[in-house]
Parts: C-alpha cells; sequence; structure tokens
C-alpha cells in the first residue's frame, strides 16, 4: 500500500509458531513495524513486528502462515508502523479487511496516507455532541437518538436481525443536508450475511457515500484486528479533511474480541476475565474512542458497534467493557422478537446518554425530548401492571392500569414495528408516538405540557396525524 | 534534567511499552529515562545484571534496539505552581491546551502553563523562614490567591526576595539560605507531600446531593468509594459533586474515561458560576484528563499525579477534593503493567499488591496541619467500576476496606429512574457518628435523630414491600402501611435529585433539613390517623403532590418554602379526620 519496502529482504526465519514468526539477524527494526514476507511459491503477506530483542524480530502475520517455511520465506521491513492511503478514492468501495479490492477494481490509491493506529484527540479541542444523525428507524430516531460524534453500540444475541438493522441504519442515516458516508466494517461474517450486507447498501455505494470493509468468518483472525483500524483511519480522513459526517458501522465487535483473545493466547499472555487478555478494555477503547467531534474542523465520526452477548449475557466482558467506554446502548430482545416486532428493541433496556444534546428544540422537534420520556415512563409502568396482572388477573387491576396493560403492545405495534427498508421521516416517528401516548388518559400524560398535549393529540384527532410546522 | 547529569544509553528490546535498556549507570527505580530521538518518557521498573526494564508513558511505534536512551536522574516529577487551576492537563501533568487535536507521542517538557503572573513578596530579606513559611502571593487580588510558600525540606535566612511585578512560572523569585525558589517547583508524584501533623476534627464536606448529606455524609479529608455499574450514574453524580461542594478547589481526575465525557465536563464548568468567587467554576478546578485510549502507563501514574496537586493546594492551607473517575481503570493498568513484566498474578490477573496500592492512595486523604501551621484536607472520592456490576471483584472489596465512606450505587434504582442511584442498603458512612457530634453544635442538633429515623423507616418500608409483594399491600395492617408510603415519599422527596432541575441540582443543608423534617412529620400524621381509625387506603391516596414538587419548586436554600409546601399537604390530611 504505497509503502516504500527496506531494500534488505531477510531471508530464513528462525522459527515460526502460529501467526508468529522469529526473524534473526535483523537492524535497525522498531516495535509495531509493519513487515511484508514473501512465501517459496512467491505470494506476500502483511504482517506488524509485535517484539524486537536485539537482532530478533517477532512478526505477527496477518494471513497467517500457512505454506510458509524457515528456509525459503524473505522478509522485508517497512522502516514504519502500518500506514493505508487515506481519501474520497475509497468512496464506493468493496475491500476485504486489510483493504484489498473485492470488487474487482483497482487497489485504492492516494496521495495522502495515514497510521491506522490513529492518535487520541486532545480532550480540550473535542465539541461536545450535539446534533441528531437520522437514521429512519422510528425506535432508534424517537427514544435513543443517535447524536453525531456519539458511540452507540447495539447489544444482541445470536438469532436477532441485529445485523439487519445494522445494514438498515447504514443504508437510510443521515444528517440534514449535510454531507454523510457510512463506513461499514464487518468482521466474523458468514459469506451468506456478508453478500447480504453489499446487497442491502448497494445503493448507498453506487452514489459514492459507502466504504464496506468485508472480513469474513474464514478469513485470517489476525486480520480482523485490522478491520476496525483501517475503517476508523478512512473515516477519519472523509470527516476532518473531507467534511463529512461518518458513520462506522463495526459489525460485530464479539468476534473482534475472539480475534483479539485468539491472538493473546499465542503470545502467550496472562489471561484475564474469560481468557480476555487484561487490556481488552484499552484496546476496546482505543477503536471506540475515534469517534468524536474536533473544534474547528468540519465533519463528525459517529460510531454504530454491533455485538452479540454470548448466551444473552450482558455481564460477559465484551458488552461490559464496551458499556462502560461507548455512551448508551440500544439493546435488542429475544421476548420483543418473538412477538414478530422488527428492529426488536427492547426501549426500557435502551439509552441514549446524548440525547438531551442531540434531540429537541432546534435539533430535531421541540416535543421530542418530553414526549419519549413521557413514554419510556408509561412503558416502564406498562411493563409493571402487566407482571401484576400475571399474578393478580387482569380483572384485579385500577380502571387506570388497565389502560397501561395494552399500551406496551401499541407502542410495539404502532411505533417500534417497521419494515427493513423503510425509512421514516421524523415527522412520522415522533406522530407515531403521539399516537401511542394518546391511548392513555390525559392526566396521565404528567411529563408533557398540557398546551403541547392539546396541540398534538386534539388536531390529530380531526387529521388523523399530529401537527409540527 | 539537566544535560550535565544525564547519561545515555542504548535500547535493545522493545515490546510494546515495555522497553529494556542497557549501558545506563547510576539509574534507581522509577526514574523517568527519555527514550529514542523523540525523548518518549518511561519510568525504570526493574534493574537486573545492567539492564533497566523501562515502562514507556508513550506509545512507542518505531522504537527500536540502537536508538539511545537517556536518563533524567529523578523520578516522575510535576511542576507546581500558577496556571494549575482552570487549566486541563493530561495523565503527566503537561497542559492540554495548546496541544493540537490529534495527540503525538511526546517528550515530558517543561510542562508549565505558558504565560506571566504577578507577584508580590510579603517576606523582607534577612527573615529566617522555615519550610511552608509564606514567600510571597501570585495574584494576591484575584478570586484565588496562590501562596508561594518555602519548598519542604528547605529552611534559612531568606537573602534575595523578587519585587512586585509579573514573572513568568519557572522564574526564581526568592533565595533561601543556598536554594532558589521559584513560582513554579516540582515534586515527585509518588511521594506523599510531608505535613506538620495530621488531624481528626471531624466537619462535614458538604456534597449539595441530599443522599448523601443526610443519610452517607463524608467529613473533610475522608476518602469515599463509589462502586457502580455501567449505566447507574457515577459519573452524573461525581460531577454534580464537583460543580456543587463546599470546597476550595477541585482536582478532577478522569482516569480512562471518555473523550466526550472529559469535553462535556471542561465546557459545563466554564459555563457554571461558583456561587462563593461569582466567578467561572473552573476557576477552582483543575482537571487531569487522561481519556481510555491515551497510553496505559500515563493512566498509571494520572491518580498520583492528581493526588500530588490536590496535596499541594492542601499544604497552601485549602480543602480540597480529589475526584477519580476510574480508580478501576487505574488499577487495570497495574495490571497490565504487572502481567508485562511477568510478575506472578494473584486474584483475577491483578498483582498481588494491589490492596497496598489501593491502600497507599487513599491514605495519603486527610486534614492535616501543614508544614506552615495552617489546616487544609484533601477528600478522596473514587469511583469503581465492577466488571459486570459485580461488587465483589477485587478492587471493589479491596476498596471497601480503606475507604471511610462507600456510595454503592444501584442498577435496579438506576433501571427505574431513581437518581442519584445511591443504594441506602448498600451503602455506608463510617463518619456519621462523628459528624452527628459536629451538627450538634453547628445549628443542626437533630441532625443525627433525623438519619437514625430516616434509615430506619427505608430499611423497614424495603422489608414490607417485598412482604407486600407475596401477600399484596392490602392484607397488611394500617401503620406497617404508613411505613410502605413513608418509604416511597422519602424516596421521592428526600433522596432523588433531578440534575437537570436548576432548583433541585443542588441542595443548602437548612434546605435539606426540612425536607427531611417535613417527610418524617407528614409519615408522623399520617400514623395518628390511621391510629384514630381512618383507613390507610384514604391516606394513601391524599394528593402528596405538593410535598414531591417541593424540592424542584423552592430555591437551593429555601427551607422556608418547603416549611410552606408542608402546611398544605397537613391541612389536607387534617381533612380526613
Amino acid at each position: 500500500m504505497n509503502t516504500t519496502w527496506g531494500e534488505i529482504e531477510h531471508a530464513g526465519l528462525h522459527e515460526i509458531r502460529g501467526p508468529l514468526v522469529l526473524v534473526r539477524g535483523v537492524q535497525g527494526v522498531g516495535w509495531d513495524e509493519s513487515v511484508r514476507l514473501r512465501s517459496t511459491s512467491g505470494d506476500t503477506r502483511a504482517g506488524t513486528v509485535l517484539e524486537v530483542d536485539r537482532d530478533l524480530a517477532v512478526v505477527q502475520v496477518l494471513e497467517g502462515t500457512q505454506g510458509l517455511d524457515l528456509e525459503g520465506t524473505t522478509v522485508g521491513f517497512a522502516g514504519e508502523v502500518l500506514h493505508v492511503p487515506v481519501g474520497d478514492a475509497w468512496l464506493g468501495r468493496v475491500c476485504n479487511g486489510r483493504g484489498e479490492p473485492l470488487d474487482g477494481g483497482p487497489p485504492v490509491l492516494a496521495g495522502t496516507r495515514a497510521a491506522v493506529g490513529g492518535q487520541p484527540i486532545n480532550p480540550t479541542l473535542r465539541e461536545p455532541p450535539r446534533d441528531p444523525v437520522m437514521t429512519g428507524v422510528s425506535v432508534v430516531d424517537a427514544l435513543t437518538t443517535l447524536v453525531r460524534g456519539q458511540k452507540l453500540p447495539v447489544f444482541s444475541v445470536a438469532g436477532l436481525p441485529h445485523l439487519q438493522l445494522a445494514t438498515q441504519i447504514a443504508a437510510q442515516a443521515s444528517a440534514g443536508d449535510e454531507p454523510f458516508a457510512v463506513v461499514f466494517a464487518a468482521m466474523g461474517l458468514t459469506h451468506a450475511d456478508g453478500a447480504a450486507v453489499i446487497d442491502a447498501l448497494e445503493e448507498r455505494s453506487a452514489r459514492g457515500e459507502l466504504v464496506l470493509l468485508l472480513n469474513t468468518a474464514d478469513d485470517p483472525v489476525i486480520e480482523r484486528l485490522l478491520t476496525p483500524r483501517i475503517a476508523l483511519t478512512v473515516a477519519e480522513h472523509l470527516a476532518y479533511a473531507g467534511g463529512r459526517h461518518v458513520l462506522v458501522v463495526m459489525a460485530d465487535m464479539t468476534s473482534y474480541a475472539e480475534a483479539l483473545r485468539e491472538v493473546s493466547a499465542v503470545r502467550g499472555e496472562i489471561p484475564g476475565r474469560r481468557a480476555y487478555p487484561g487490556y481488552l478494555y484499552s484496546d476496546l477503547a482505543s477503536l471506540y474512542e475515534r469517534c468524536g467531534r474536533i473544534r474547528g474542523l468540519p465533519g463528525s465520526v459517529t460510531l454504530l458497534p454491533v455485538l452479540t452477548m454470548p448466551a444473552g449475557d450482558i455481564t460477559h466482558p465484551v458488552p461490559d467493557l464496551t458499556g462502560y467506554i461507548t455512551e448508551g446502548q440500544v439493546v435488542l430482545s429475544p421476548e420483543v422478537h418473538a412477538r414478530g416486532i422488527y428492529p426488536p428493541v427492547d426501549p426500557l433496556a435502551s439509552l441514549s446518554r446524548l440525547m438531551r444534546h442531540g434531540a429537541g428544540a432546534g435539533r430535531t422537534r421541540p416535543d421530542h425530548l418530553d414526549l419519549a420520556a413521557q413514554l419510556l415512563a408509561a412503558l416502564s409502568r406498562s411493563r409493571q401492571v402487566r407482571e401484576l396482572a400475571e399474578l393478580l388477573g387482569a380483572a384485579a387491576l385500577s380502571e387506570t392500569d388497565q389502560q397501561y396493560l395494552d399500551f406496551e403492545g401499541a407502542v410495539e405495534e404502532g411505533l417500534l414495528d417497521q419494515g427493513t427498508t423503510e425509512s421514516r421521516s421524523l415527522d412520522d416517528t415522533l406522530d407515531r408516538a403521539w399516537q401511542a401516548v394518546g391511548r392513555l388518559p390525559r392526566r396521565e400524560l404528567s411529563a408533557l405540557d398540557p398546551l403541547m398535549v392539546a396541540a398534538h393529540l386534539d388536531v390529530a384527532a380531526d387529521r388523523g396525524v399530529g401537527e409540527e410546522p | 534534567m539537566s544535560a550535565a547529569t544525564a547519561t545515555t544509553g542504548t535500547i535493545a528490546r522493545v515490546s510494546g511499552p515495555l522497553v529494556e535498556v542497557e549501558g545506563l549507570a547510576g539509574v534507581a527505580m522509577f526514574d523517568v529515562v527519555d527514550l529514542g530521538p523523540r525523548e518518549l518518557p518511561g519510568e525504570v521498573v526493574s534493574i537486573r545484571d545492567g539492564v533497566l526494564t523501562v515502562q514507556a508513558y508513550e506509545y512507542t511505534g518505531g522504537l527500536r534496539p540502537g536508538h539511545p536512551a537517556r536518563a533524567r536522574g529523578e523520578p516522575l516529577s510535576v511542576p507546581l505552581g500558577p496556571g494549575l487551576l482552570g487549566h486541563v492537563f493530561d495523565g503527566l501533568l503537561r497542559p492540554l491546551s495548546g496541544m493540537p487535536a490529534f495527540l503525538p507521542p511526546r517528550p515530558v517538557g517543561g510542562g508549565t502553563t505558558p504565560g506571566e503572573w504577578h507577584f508580590e513578596a510579603a517576606a523582607d530579606p534577612g527573615a529566617r523562614l522555615a519550610e511552608g513559611d509564606r514567600l510571597g502571593t501570585v495574584d494576591p487580588h484575584g478570586a484565588m490567591p496562590l501562596p508561594i510558600l518555602v519548598p519542604p525540606h528547605v529552611s534559612g535566612e531568606l537573602t534575595w526576595v523578587a519585587g512586585s511585578g509579573t514573572y513568568a512560572a519557572d522564574a526564581v523569585v526568592a533565595r533561601v539560605g543556598d536554594t532558589d525558589v521559584a513560582l513554579t517547583q516540582r515534586w515527585p508524584v509518588r511521594l506523599p507531600r510531608p505535613y506538620r501533623s495530621r488531624g481528626y476534627d471531624a466537619r462535614p464536606l458538604h456534597t449539595g446531593q441530599r443522599v448523601v448529606d443526610l443519610l452517607f455524609p463524608v467529613a473533610r479529608g475522608s476518602a469515599v468509594g463509589v462502586p457502580g455499574g455501567f449505566g447507574t450514574g457515577k459519573t452524573v453524580l461525581l460531577q454534580q459533586i464537583a460543580k456543587w461542594c463546599d470546597a476550595d478547589v477541585i482536582v478532577y481526575v478522569g482516569c480512562g474515561e471518555r473523550g466526550n465525557e472529559m469535553a462535556e465536563v471542561v465546557s459545563e464548568l466554564s459555563e457554571l458560576r461558583d456561587p462563593r468567587t461569582g466567578g467561572p467554576l473552573a476557576e477552582r478546578t483543575v482537571v487531569i484528563a487522561n481519556t481510555s485510549n491515551m497510553p496505559m502507563m500515563a493512566r498509571e501514574s494520572s491518580v498520583y499525579t492528581g493526588m500530588t496537586v490536590a496535596e499541594y493546594f492542601r499544604d497552601q492551607g485549602r480543602h480540597v477534593v480529589l475526584i477519580a473517575d476510574s480508580t478501576s481503570r487505574w488499577a487495570e493498568a497495574l495490571r497490565e503493567l504487572a502481567s508485562r513484566t511477568g510478575t506472578m498474578p494473584a486474584e483475577e490477573g491483578y498483582p498481588a499488591d494491589l490492596a497496598s496500592s489501593l491502600a497507599a492512595f487513599y491514605e495519603r486523604a486527610g486534614e492535616v496541619t501543614t508544614l506552615g501551621g495552617t489546616v487544609g484536607s484533601v477528600t478522596v472520592i473514587g469511583a469503581v467500576s465492577p466488571p459486570g456490576g459485580d461488587l465483589t471483584e477485587p478492587v471493589t472489596s479491596q476498596t471497601e476496606r480503606f475507604v471511610r465512606c462507600l456510595w454503592s450505587l444501584d442498577h435496579d434504582l438506576a433501571y427505574a429512574r431513581h437518581y442519584p442511584a445511591l443504594s441506602w442498603t448498600g451503602s455506608f458512612s463510617r463518619d456519621a457518628d462523628m459528624l452527628g457530634g459536629w451538627f450538634i453544635h453547628h445549628g443542626d442538633p437533630e441532625w443525627a435523630r433525623r438519619r437514625a429515623r430516616m434509615s430506619g423507616l427505608l430499611a423497614e418500608a424495603d422489608r414490607l414491600t417485598s412482604l407486600a409483594e407475596l401477600v399484596g399491600a392490602g392484607t397488611l395492617p394500617g401503620h406497617e402501611r404508613v411505613v410502605m408510603l413513608a418509604g416511597r415519599l422519602l424516596r421521592l422527596v428526600v433522596l432523588q435529585q433531578n440534575a437537570l432541575s436548576p432548583n433541585d441540582v443542588t441542595c443548602g443543608p437548612a434546605k435539606g433539613a426540612a425536607l427531611g423534617d417535613a417527610v418524617l412529620a407528614v409519615v408522623d400524621q399520617c400514623e395518628r390517623l390511621v391510629e384514630s381509625g381512618v383507613p390507610a387506603t384514604a391516606v394513601e391516596e391524599v394528593d402528596f403532590g405538593p410535598l414531591v414538587r417541593a424540592r424542584s419548586d423552592t430555591g437551593a436554600d429555601d427551607a422556608e418554602g418547603v416549611n410552606a409546601l408542608l402546611d398544605e399537604v397537613l391541612k389536607r390530611l387534617a381533612q380526613l379526620t
């Protein structure tokens, strides 16, 4: 990738173990430097320097070491850490997890290169996130608004349509009239899933608004550690140099973390919780923290990591540490899924911590925040009432509680449930929310200004929809 | 520090942040070594057979065997002087303002905030001065005058002192004995700063959070652990305390936390006014921002850096609150370091000395008589982020042993949108008894009795609520239903606090006491009614609205307003008879 390789290619390896190659007799090789290996049969592979001890370099081979031998393999060192080309040339491209074309096109070239590791953003120059990314997905836009510069993960379990939801958001998301792009980093996806993603995002790709990096489940595991880093490096340039609002979708982070664990085990590191390395938090943070907005620069980087919780366990290290770093979470629920609702989001377990800055007057609609708070409060009561009804029987409920009993169902059917290619406008979404809360007695709408209630519900009764100038 | 003392060696091995250096003599453990051509700082973590193992504070990509390594001849030290308050620093106390948007690996550097400060001498040449005596003051007429003191271990005759004027932060302004004293003094972060004696006169740190001030109070100079899983509102609670507690100086250490959150803290602190000085709250605050993607070793040092800054202000007779969010990230950095150096792991991979590291950190809290004879304090509030919300994990369980107060945040309360989600069953305050004595002589003799009654009612209400879930509330006798009502009212009226409501964001001692007393008065009245034969259902159906809204309808110090609303509710109850 536009890298000038060192003149000297070292021949003769010392040892090969798992994805690691030990090279003796090296000089002037730096840690984390990028490496190119050429096997006896002539194919080349990429690697990085894991450790350099006097004249011995330990190299981690990205594509795996299958077919490498001690005698015929040559090793070249780049003299710098791994860089990728960055620029608009990435838009509209489909590449593998190392950034090599899968779409039959030429290699991605650009005048500017950047180190994939990135550098931490100076906290004093961070602009607190303020404006929404509209996803066209009602439950997200209404109740857990995604804010530009935020990191908001989707927590799911195997068998739920999280990938479909992530793809739908990637296809539909926009930032008003401002330039927008999506970088989709697929990690450990099956070929079928990968094909579905390519298919669903075809239109966006054709418009030149998409970069797709596809690491499939049978690709080398180490490559998976690189995929999100390339995606973020490309995204940062599209955002801060290109002035775009960039949404980076990373699916599936659990596959990423498992790759990290596998590599850590090969390196012989002391395992931490559930055998994940002790630096899992720092490593995840080095990805998630690359979102944000920067004072004085246009654009933003917004992150939507998707992760499956093994056995639905939210205390598993991957969702747990993710939750500590990210700014909220969208939680998918098997119960909601079983009721045939798509997307099967559990609104009460979901939260967007930055929503109060990114929604409301001047951002989305003046009634948005109060409406969302009222809807969630009513939903919480609805759930309590349902539990009570299961214990005591619905007949024992008070008249008010009776009206709460079917509220959750109304929200799921009226607001949550939507087609996998259906993009709803914010007005449509919020009007649906009004219709849902409108089923409750007026005295129960204590979080809402009575004037606002009258404006939305009384007019809605006449026209069948809510009203907002 | 100076070129004359530096010796140079050669890098032999690089494995991530762990670097081996050969040929460097006369270097002590924990001394700082500058690595490679970019002079990346690192700390000596082991010495064996002429080979130093150095843990780098920065990303070491590109560092290679053969690169030079220079010893600085001192352990990690930070510059303490003017330009700390109101500014943001990284974990090594390097100023972040003025740095580029993306932070490159960089040397330790001088580290002072650029600018000039107005200094006025307070001692005359010829005077005999001891350590901790005042030489003069920077910005003597500002909101936060900064005393310049004779450094620890220095004493003698003041042979020269600079005249009033403006000076750079590193300017020498006096000579005591044969030691030059500059506006800015360096101090090694891992070494606690000396003081004359420790004091144990308990007086409360008023936090403005009712659940803390009324139930789990903290004394100045005490140590608090705040465990809570993600989403329990830990950071919001700590930020509220940073904004509204009655300390003189706040040192806020963001240790491995979110960058957007640090940006939020900084921007909110610059917008909010300090009620005592009228200036921005930022001017009493030092922010140390080590976000979670900054190098791990700088995270390890950031809590010590923050503590050293806190002690510096303590030594000037200030009452300082050090907030560390989160100590778990610090402990994880210790674990990562131990794992890389091949130390034998103990519980969950943490090093065996985790407990002593935590103890040493929390023991740097305290109220002291300073070397200069004034009284200052450092109160430490450390957040703990237990993995999976598991409170039995090593960092949480060890922290509990060394702190005097524990504010345990509860996931179920947060889920029910009860904020601050401070659990009254899982928290404790070992300062409460002592502080009860203080309140007797300082205007609130009822404090301890009120606390005992509220705790009792909350515990009894919890017990009855779980009973009622089994048998139905209707089957409980009237007075027990009043206890359940009392628990509900205490939660809604006293314990919950809305960080977004201008009136409720903080709460003065008088209003807090009035709210507590109001609920207890209503509960007493309800008990009397039920005893006199009024059905419990009738009591429960009374509209307690005015009382529930009291915290957001009255100003932060408006006890009178609370009492007026109480009267309204008592009148409604009176109509039941």
